[in-house]
């Protein structure tokens, strides 16, 4: 600590730290984009945090597929093509559990102290979470994909159609992600987050036609599952990627993303601006 | 005269906890304030509050003329918080925490990183500066901190407790950064629970205790407090250790008592005994090693004041 550095003298009136303010918005989100890219550069530092996103949904097709393919359809391949899609759903709203989960540990250490005293929108940091952990849902994605072509899956439909279901699934999640930045804010203990997490999603992501048809179902459960959005999810994914009616499944699959955020992207600001 | 800061009548409670019972605290442009009490006396509450992080139940604070809670936005503007646990990220580098703060406050991504390879260099961190936090010494880690709490170059600086758990040379190298922050302009407000620390930055003080400030004054002016001063005499020739507690004696109208080997030391009341002494030694052709004049410490200033040890408070 010998050399001095070239310091202006700070008068207490000063403006700030650089010349005019530029535009609200565009500093909102130049400041979410580089928050989004500590997220990122988390994520890359340490891979295992990948795990889920990577080898929990392979186990999943794996079981699915050979352990219950053949006694569900007749046929692995079949069965393979119809799974696969919504499998895509689930992988990447349990991902996006993480989210809530590294925010709310986060919180609790005093990085965000530090944010908060910043001259930054208080929901720049919730945002620039959100963004960065979209890397996780495209590693996801890919995976799945990857696995799923080497035993067989092949996309029905062509490349870009099965791009945009693909965009779809990932948009649904981050919409969902939002849920749990609302848990990661309001609740105090990470492993609380992740219980209430998963008591979420495990009604919202099995009561749904990810594994057999909503018609086989008994008549309270074809109930839930018809009006459980995440069906819808999976049915527009399932058309986009292997072919098939896409009917209103798309517009509803947006629409139900759109609603989510809408309700939980503000709740979750409003409660981060409010925790002491 | 302008107040950097200033905090009205704050009060502060967590459920049936009052952290804050009233505290009033105003420092000038340019000046340390230092903010010295025992663990849980209010210090890091009094703090928060005014970096913008924590809301007062009443009472109220300004920064540079911006109230706290109204124009928060503004406040942020002008301050620098490095807490008494280093707020930086651990799964980034230095620099990429660094970056990232310059990136928050506006910097163009090229202009954060020369101020980021500014502070790295001015507090020793460039030899570390492309390596993961987590891999820093806590000393490393707390030095990051206080850096990324200076990017924006702040008018105001908190400074939570900056050397709790630092080794005493480490604690010399903070003091030094917040001499030359001070020297640049900026105003500091110190926490410490370490009374030479208060003593040796801080233009003036507030003791708090229990939530209420129980004295503010210059370190002197606290000291006086405490009351009496000592003159410490260790003459070079020990032989004449007498003929000196001799004078002392004579002037200080007490019997002067010895610390240590060769030292005498001896309470006075009266400013003029100093000179006395002095002019008394000289005339004898005593030659001295050591002569000077010594205020109480603020441990007496505290003991004075509570009426209680400040190190036993501590410790509870």
């Amino acid at each position: 600590m010998t050399t001095t550095i070239e310091r202006s003298p700070a008068p207490v009136t000063s403006a700030g730290p650089s010349g005019p303010p530029p535009a609200r918005t565009f500093r909102v989100a130049r400041h979410s984009l580089a928050l989004a890219r500590r997220s990122l550069i988390k994520t890359l530092r340490t891979p295992e945090q990948l795990l889920d996103v990577t080898l929990q949904p392979v186990m999943f097709v794996v079981i699915f597929v050979y352990l219950l393919g053949g006694a569900i359809s007749g046929s692995q391949t079949v069965y393979l093509e119809y799974l696969l899609p919504a499998i895509m759903v689930q992988s990447v709203m349990f991902a996006s559990v993480a989210t809530g989960f590294s925010l709310n540990t986060d919180v609790k250490k005093g990085v965000f102290d530090r944010f908060r005293s910043l001259p930054i929108a208080r929901s720049a940091p919730l945002i620039g979470s959100v963004l960065g952990d979209l890397a996780r849902f495209v590693v996801s994605i890919a995976v799945l994909l990857g696995f799923g072509y080497a035993i067989g899956f092949r996309i029905g439909t062509n490349p870009l159609t099965a791009l945009a279901g693909c965009l779809l699934v990932i948009f649904f999640a981050s919409a969902i992600t939002w849920i749990f930045v609302l848990l990661g804010v309001i609740m105090r203990e990470p492993g609380a987050v992740q219980g209430t997490a998963f008591l979420v999603l495990f009604p919202l992501t099995f009561g749904t036609n990810m594994m057999v048809p909503t018609d086989t179902l008994p008549g309270w459960l074809q109930a839930w599952v018809k009006i459980n959005p995440v069906s819808d999810v999976m049915d527009a994914a399932r058309a986009l990627i292997t072919g098939g009616p896409v009917g209103d499944t798309v517009t509803k699959s947006i629409l139900w993303s759109i609603g989510i955020i809408v309700v939980f992207a503000p709740l979750a600001v409003r409660f981060y601006r409010r925790r002491v | 005269m302008s107040l950097a800061f200033q905090a009205e009548g704050l009060v502060k409670r967590f459920g049936k906890t009052t952290a804050l019972a009233g505290i009033d605290l105003a420092a000038e442009q340019g000046s340390v304030l230092g903010v010295l009490g025992p663990n849980g006396a209010g210090k890091t509450t009094a703090v928060r509050i005014l970096a913008t992080l924590l809301r007062p139940d009443s009472g109220r604070a300004t920064v540079g003329g911006h109230d706290v809670v109204k124009d928060a936005g503004a406040v942020r503007r002008l301050i620098g918080l490095t807490g008494q646990y280093a707020s930086v990220d651990e799964d980034l580098t230095g620099t990429q925490n660094l970056v990232l703060i310059g990136e928050l406050l506006d910097l163009r991504r090229r202009d954060a990183k020369v101020r980021a390879a500014e502070l790295l260099d001015w507090f020793d961190l460039t030899e570390a500066a492309n390596r993961p936090a987590k891999t820093y010494s806590g000393g490393m880690r707390r030095r990051l901190d206080l850096a990324a709490s200076l990017v924006g170059r702040p008018a105001v600086i908190y400074l939570d407790e900056p050397t709790t758990g630092l080794d005493p040379a480490k604690r010399e190298d903070m003091w030094g950064v917040v001499r030359s922050l001070v020297g640049d302009g900026s105003t500091v407000l110190l926490t410490t629970q370490y009374l030479d620390e208060a003593d040796a930055l801080a233009d003036e003080i507030s003791v708090i205790d229990h939530g209420k400030v129980i004295a503010h004054g210059t370190p002197a002016q606290l000291k006086q407090i405490a009351g009496g001063q000592t003159i410490l005499v260790r003459p070079t020739d020990p032989a004449r250790l007498a003929e000196v507690s001799g004078i002392l004696a004579a002037v200080a109208q007490r019997e002067p008592e010895s610390p240590g080997r060769g030292v005498l030391t001896v309470p006075i009341d009266d400013d003029r005994a100093f000179p006395t002494v002095v002019r008394r030694i000289e005339e004898a052709g005593i030659g001295v090693m050591e002569l000077s004049l010594r205020l109480p410490s603020l441990d007496e200033v505290f003991f004075t004041l509570t009426g209680k040890p400040a190190t036993a408070e501590v410790a509870a």
